[in-house]
């Protein structure tokens, strides 16, 4: 228990303000050397919480964005084709065997490092952050496997490379697609859920501390009101920040102050057409009445 | 980190045990790993119970489903002493006992379903020469070819009915087939395999004379199926019950939702390879089964809820229904839309098309045709198969 409150406590030195789920999971990551896999809608601060982790740490953090099509050479290594193409161009000129050229080029010398090989070859642990792994494809999360329970990488001319130090690694997901078992299995697992209207609240003060106190309050207020109508993307924790360093900087004291300002910025909460359409000025005011 | 070996040591061990098997029982999959970790986790206990209930539950779970129930299985087994397990647990694998179907349902599925066979159909291939695995994946005319052209509610005969079913379902298969194995056809491939070429051309003095080349196999489309089980589709909505079971076993990425009134998810039940279970889950979302059809509210249900996870740019929506729709057809016009604009394909099979004098003429298909890409017939299993090529292409 301790552990955990000084996590959070280090966590909320670096302005992450984290539930006692999430600072939990994060120690348990630690203590066990086990990948995190974090689930949960897109804006919840799933990704700043590697940031953080990083940050308490005082070690890299290395990030692998995931997309559709992602390969190995883009994520683990890659030979270095130019140099190997020189190297032979060279070695011809020196008549040498052919077979002592291939050993030659396809050695450590030629291999190129992507975040996986280089998150395993750290002196200090690293934090490895692999962010939205579930746009990636269901064959790469085949490659995953090995370097998440094992954390070595094979490459068929090297062999397998086995990890300096083992990096904290932490994994997300939206849930646009199912993650497949066997992955789910290597991972500690936490649901990272919207945060509560105080944590809410302390966040925007942690994250601007010039704002209005009251102001705050209404605005985390009024989120989470919002958060319960009817959206096609439900606004998330950095869209309330924009939101409130928005409304600071115009200059409003309370909600209320400026109805039409207001509206206006509610841009930096709603991001689709249909969204901004359904928050019309009734709703709003509806909205801020209940949280002033 | 610690190695936990069962000791005496840990008194906890034979507790834990249980409540991982408990744990199981619910569908969690745990290994002998987990009540290792679950036991170094609990030994070194704060001796608060709150913290070791979280340790546990991210330790345990893996899913967000999971996730949620957690607390309460928790909760039954160390709290209440396992007074309460028996509400959570569903039946054990191991039980022999067998759930009875509703009644409504029964009409609708096999009681006997071997639904998680993984019998693969035969495949007509094409002969010599095709090394790269590509197969045409038509169903080879059989002998039971004869009910292939037969509409679906002719058959009477209960061994005729399971016949056409077993071909429904097979033929499913067979389109997944084809799609997961289909090759780009041009031999040169698009890319170079820049590993393969140096290796190829060191004797060549890195002389790039002989080129190899890489394609990228297509990767299977997405598939959504929506089926009417409503009243008036009683005599077409246990073949494609069958069809839709067939295509969402076989098919990793596909989804599958019923409709009448409401709209339920079905594809984790009709997924479930022991096949009494899958029953007994497809009759607990029986409930209303039967009556009108909504579909315009349904599909506002999915949009709203499950419409953002499930579809993305290689999807294809399929809809399996006559299009007599209860509720007003703008708001039937007004979803579609919605789910256009993020789906790939609207795809719209409607058993009634097969019908001679059949015009889709009622508002809700009038208000629905803009937005449908191909409408078929679906009466018959050649019409089916027809829908093939409009599956594999995007």
């Amino acid at each position: 228990m301790s552990q955990t409150r000084s996590l959070k406590t280090k966590l909320a030195e670096v302005n992450y303000v984290a539930d006692d789920n999430l600072a939990t999971a994060l120690q348990l990551a630690i203590d066990l050397n086990r990948p995190l896999l974090l689930e949960g809608e897109a804006g919840v601060g799933k990704t700043e919480i590697a940031k953080s982790l990083a940050a308490i740490l005082e070690t890299k953090l290395i990030r692998l964005q995931c997309y559709e099509g992602l390969d190995a050479a883009s994520a683990i290594y890659e030979w270095n084709y130019q140099r190997q193409l020189l190297s032979i161009k060279i070695s011809e000129t020196q008549k040498q065997d052919t077979t002592k050229v291939e050993q030659h080029i396809f050695s450590e010398e030629f291999l190129l490092e992507r975040p996986l090989l280089k998150a395993i070859r750290q002196e200090k642990s690293p934090v490895l952050l692999i962010d939205e792994i579930d746009r990636a494809d269901t064959e790469f999360e085949a490659y995953l496997l090995e370097i998440l329970s094992d954390f070595q990488i094979t490459v068929p001319e090297l062999g397998t490379i086995k990890a300096t130090s083992i990096p904290h690694v932490i994994l997300t997901s939206n849930g646009t697609r199912e993650l497949s078992d066997a992955l789910r299995r290597r991972c500690l697992y936490s649901y990272v859920d919207f945060p509560s209207q105080e944590q809410e609240l302390e966040i925007i003060l942690s994250r601007l501390p010039n704002i209005e106190a009251l102001l705050a309050d209404q605005i985390s207020r009024f989120v989470q009101e919002l958060r319960k109508e009817d959206l096609e993307k439900l606004p998330g924790m950095a869209e309330t920040l924009d939101w409130a360093a928005a409304l600071s900087n115009l200059n409003i004291k309370i909600i209320d102050q400026d109805f039409d300002i207001l509206q206006k910025t509610l841009i930096c909460l709603l991001k689709t057409e249909r969204d901004l359409k359904s928050i019309t000025p009734e709703v709003t005011s509806r909205l801020s009445g209940k949280a002033a | 980190m610690l190695p936990v070996k069962p000791t005496n040591k840990h008194p906890q061990i034979i507790p834990m045990q249980g409540f991982i098997e408990h744990l199981r029982l619910n569908n969690f999959s745990l290994g002998p790993r987990e009540t290792e970790l679950a036991l170094s986790v609990i030994t070194q206990t704060t001796g608060r119970q709150a913290e070791d209930q979280r340790r546990l539950k991210i330790l345990l779970t893996s899913c967000r489903d999971e996730w949620k129930k957690f607390d309460d299985l928790f909760e039954a087994y160390w709290i209440k002493a396992g007074k309460e397990k028996a509400k959570h647990q569903t039946t054990s694998p191991n039980s022999k006992a067998t759930p009875k179907l509703l009644k409504a349902w029964r009409d609708h599925l096999k009681e006997d379903n071997k639904g998680g066979s993984n019998e693969i159909p035969q495949i007509e291939s094409l002969g010599q020469g095709n090394n790269d695995g590509e197969a045409s994946g038509r169903l080879i005319a059989s002998e039971k070819t004869s009910c292939a052209k037969i509409d679906f509610r002719q058959f009477v005969d209960p061994t005729e009915i399971a016949e056409a079913e077993a071909l429904a379902y097979k033929l499913a298969l067979a389109i997944r087939y084809r799609l997961s194995r289909r090759r780009r056809i041009e031999k040169r491939g698009r890319w170079l395999d820049f590993r393969r070429t140096i290796r190829a051309n060191i004797k060549y003095g890195g002389e790039m004379i002989d080129l190899r080349k890489q394609s990228l196999p297509d990767r299977p489309v997405r598939i959504v199926a929506f089926l009417d089980v409503s009243g008036s589709m009683k005599h077409y909505s246990r073949f494609f019950l069958q069809f839709v079971k067939g295509l969402v076993c076989q098919w990793m990425d596909s989804d599958a939702f019923l409709f009448h009134t409401k709209l339920i998810r079905v594809t984790d039940a009709v997924r479930d390879n022991n096949p009494m279970r899958a029953m007994t889950k497809l009759s607990l979302m029986a409930e209303g089964f039967g009556g009108g059809t909504k579909l315009g509210e349904c599909l506002g249900v999915f949009n709203d809820n499950y419409a953002k996870q499930v579809l993305n740019g290689r999807t294809i929506v399929m809809i399996l229904s006559d299009g007599y729709e209860v509720g007003p057809a703008e708001t039937l016009a007004q979803e579609l839309q919605r789910i256009k604009k993020r789906a790939k394909r609207l795809v719209w099979l409607n058993p009634l098309l097969g019908w001679r004098t059949y015009a889709p003429v009622t508002a809700a298909m009038a208000a629905a045709l803009p937005h449908i890409d191909h409408f078929a017939a679906a009466n018959t299993l050649d019409a089916l198969a027809a829908i093939e090529p409009e599956l594999a292409k995007l």
